[in-house]
């Protein structure tokens, strides 16, 4: 087994920061007793003279435009099953360690991703993008890569055997011990992980509990650790608030991506494809806007979800700023795998797709259609318009028009040379639209062909279609 | 005398004037073979506009393009048919050999979305051919949907009113149709390689031979009548 822990030490700050890509100065306050302190800023806040654990009216009074969220855990919960959705597409076996880490098995799968380098790159770079800073270790045991990720130190140990002397360096404050546990550890003069090793194993027991000797036990691989792996929910629904309202598309998009790239990392841990997704815009005091993008086969891959999504935004009129997204896809579908092509002759139907999809935000459905033979003997009756032909039946080998016009236009029968005919066509009495037609193929003047029929019961003349 | 001058014209850099450019051979034969040989590269060309200009329709001009969009039905290549004028009639068009499944048809309510249709269309390089009906062209959007065509690698044709042909155009072929007894008189206005000074006889009928119209002339064109009702 070798295990790559991920920290994300903002955690509680990026959820409500990284919505943006201008850097406000914002800061998370927590209550702690009956006065909120600062929890967390970020690099423009700490710019303006913010400390961490400076009571929040403090802050406030630093910086005017300061940004002031409460702490959310539950919010922080919600990301980091997000990002162990995300995370999926890289190994399936992934692990919480809440509240701000994921524990990845990747022993299994550094072949598919061609070495450590190059998935450790994968996944920094997805991080980045999807803007969560993040320290980052791997070691042969879960608990040890996680110590060494919170204590920033990001090393690759292949090694059981090293991991004693890697780990020795670091302070005991980072072990998950009680706060008395870590102060009589101090005091004995065990600083860090190496005093505590070299401490005798039956009184430490004694001393300090059985908890802290298997805590160190399980980091160095000598007790076995028994995780649970994260489980991918049935549909995705991820909610991001932005620091300030927002006005344009472009901010809109900037998180929309954001939230696209855990879709797009959802979608392949499942193997699967949305026909369609939903981004819902929160307004304050409006309501919700609903912006739906369908697909012509389910998508998996954010340049196309994101493309998509921008002309649906340009196509749409926001009424109110924006303070919140929410990106749902509930109907998901298996994606059929496809083999790599040896010769790379198969057609551009994926780019087919992608121009139907465009002309149908753009164009609206209605406008966008294949057309099909129907069998019916009436003219007006035996095409139909669909949205993707699948069938085809076999028409009748009578001569036919290529174009019908949609209604019959009168016309005066001496303007016109018949040519063959005539066929009578007598159908549809049941149902209200019933023909008695004699249908010739006529010669206009200028020599256009025409498809002409006189009404048995009128004995009036009519166009029909154009032989063009 | 006469053999040194034969030699020199036997050098592949050398073209006469009098013939046709042998173009990149990047094209879709017309199923006509006197037409075929009146183009350069022997079809309809790949990656560019080709125009054709009508005084009436109605005489035969998709049954002119009908041989290559049912050839291009038999690869997995989509067709697109930008705002038609009339209803394209599945029956009649599936009898000819278009394969229905690739045949888009695409009605945009306005000129301009009928413009954007068309340039990506052709800009997509799913569709082969992109058949379009537009109005109010001007240069530059002729120019846009000549790029479209040439990064998609499609076939555009663009239907355009006879009147046209006196403006200038930036299509590599241009083709002016008028009826004969058994089809068509192909006028070439413009290719790539040259004038062509007599028209091009395409025989449509070539199963029946059709006597002509022998009727006393009627007062009003039904095609003119028709016309006036689309524009109303």
């Amino acid at each position: 087994m070798f295990w790559l822990a991920i920290h994300f030490p903002s955690l509680p700050l990026e959820i409500f920061s990284r919505g943006s890509a201008e850097p406000e100065p914002i800061a998370v306050v927590e209550k702690q007793g009956n006065r909120s302190r600062v929890q967390a800023c970020n690099e423009a806040a700490s710019a303006c003279g913010l400390r961490i654990g400076m009571p929040a009216s403090a802050a406030q009074a630093l910086a005017a435009n300061l940004i002031v969220r409460m702490r959310d855990i539950e919010a922080e919960l919600e990301s980091l099953a997000g990002l162990a959705a995300w995370a999926g597409q890289f190994t399936p076996a992934v692990s919480l360690q809440p509240p701000d880490g994921l524990l990845m098995e990747i022993g299994s799968c550094l072949r598919l991703h061609r070495g450590l380098n190059n998935l450790k790159r994968k996944i920094s770079s997805g991080l980045n993008e999807m803007g969560y800073t993040f320290t980052h270790a791997c070691a042969p045991t879960p608990y040890a890569a996680w110590l060494m990720a919170v204590a920033g130190k990001e090393v690759a140990i292949r090694e059981t055997a090293q991991l004693e002397k890697v780990l020795g360096d670091l302070p005991v404050r980072l072990l998950d011990q009680s706060q008395d546990i870590l102060a009589s550890l101090e005091m004995v003069g065990a600083h860090s992980l190496g005093d505590c090793l070299r401490l005798p194993r039956a009184g430490m027991a004694k001393r300090f509990g059985q908890s802290l000797l298997d805590e160190l036990d399980r980091a160095l691989g000598r007790l076995p650790e028994a995780r649970i792996w994260f489980v991918p929910p049935p549909s995705f629904e991820r909610r991001l608030e932005f620091p300030s309202q927002v006005h344009e598309a472009e901010a809109l998009l900037f998180a929309s991506r954001r939230l696209l790239m855990e879709l797009e990392g959802y979608l392949n841990l499942l193997q699967a494809g949305v026909q369609e997704f939903e981004l819902v815009c929160c307004h304050e005091h409006a309501a919700d806007t609903v912006l739906k993008v369908g697909f012509a086969e389910p998508a998996d891959a954010l340049e196309h979800m994101l493309l998509l999504l921008r002309e649906t935004l340009a196509r749409t009129r926001l009424l109110a700023p924006v303070y919140a997204i929410v990106l749902r896809a509930s109907r998901l579908q298996a994606m059929e795998l496809s083999n790599l092509d040896l010769f790379h002759d198969s057609a551009a139907t994926g780019d087919g797709n992608l121009l139907l999809e465009r002309l149908r935000i753009r164009l609206g459905n209605e406008a966008v259609f294949s057309i099909a033979p129907a069998s019916d003997h009436r003219p007006e009756l035996a095409w139909r318009q669909c949205e993707t032909t699948k069938e085809t039946s076999s028409p009748s080998k009578l001569q036919r028009p290529l174009w019908l016009l949609p209604k019959p236009m009168p016309c005066r029968k001496d303007s016109l040379a018949l040519k063959s005919g005539p066929e009578r066509i007598e159908s549809g009495w049941w149902d209200g639209k019933d023909v008695e037609r004699d249908y010739y193929v006529a010669q206009g003047r200028n020599g256009s062909r025409l498809w002409v029929f006189r009404e048995r019961s009128s004995g009036a003349w009519f166009v029909h279609g154009l032989f063009a | 005398m006469n053999t040194s001058l034969d030699l020199v014209l036997q050098h592949p850099g050398i073209w006469r004037g009098d013939r046709l450019a042998q173009m990149g051979g990047d094209t879709l034969p017309t199923g006509f073979a006197e037409l075929d040989e009146q183009l350069p590269g022997g079809g309809w060309p790949r990656g560019a506009l080709t125009e054709i200009l009508l005084e009436r329709e109605g005489i035969g001009e998709l049954r002119l393009l009908l041989p290559a969009l049912a050839r291009v039905s038999t690869t997995s290549e989509w067709q697109a048919w930008v705002s038609p004028p009339h209803v394209p009639y599945a029956p009649a068009l599936s009898v000819a050999g278009v394969n229905l499944k690739q045949l888009l048809v695409v009605q945009p309510r306005s000129s301009a979305d009928a413009w954007w249709t068309a340039e990506q269309a052709l800009r997509s390089g799913a569709c082969r051919a992109v058949l379009a009906w537009l109005d109010m062209p001007d240069e530059k959007r002729m120019r846009r949907l000549q790029l479209g065509a040439e990064s998609g690698r499609a076939w555009g044709v663009l239907f355009r009113s006879a009147s046209a042909a006196q403006q200038r155009s930036t299509a590599a072929l241009r083709l002016r149709l008028d009826a004969t007894a058994n089809g068509l008189a192909v006028h070439i206005l413009k290719r790539r390689g040259g004038y062509v000074g007599k028209p091009v006889m395409v025989n449509l009928h070539q199963t029946k031979g059709i006597r002509r119209a022998c009727s006393a002339a009627p007062s009003l064109s039904v095609v003119q009548s028709l016309r006036e009702a689309s524009h109303r």
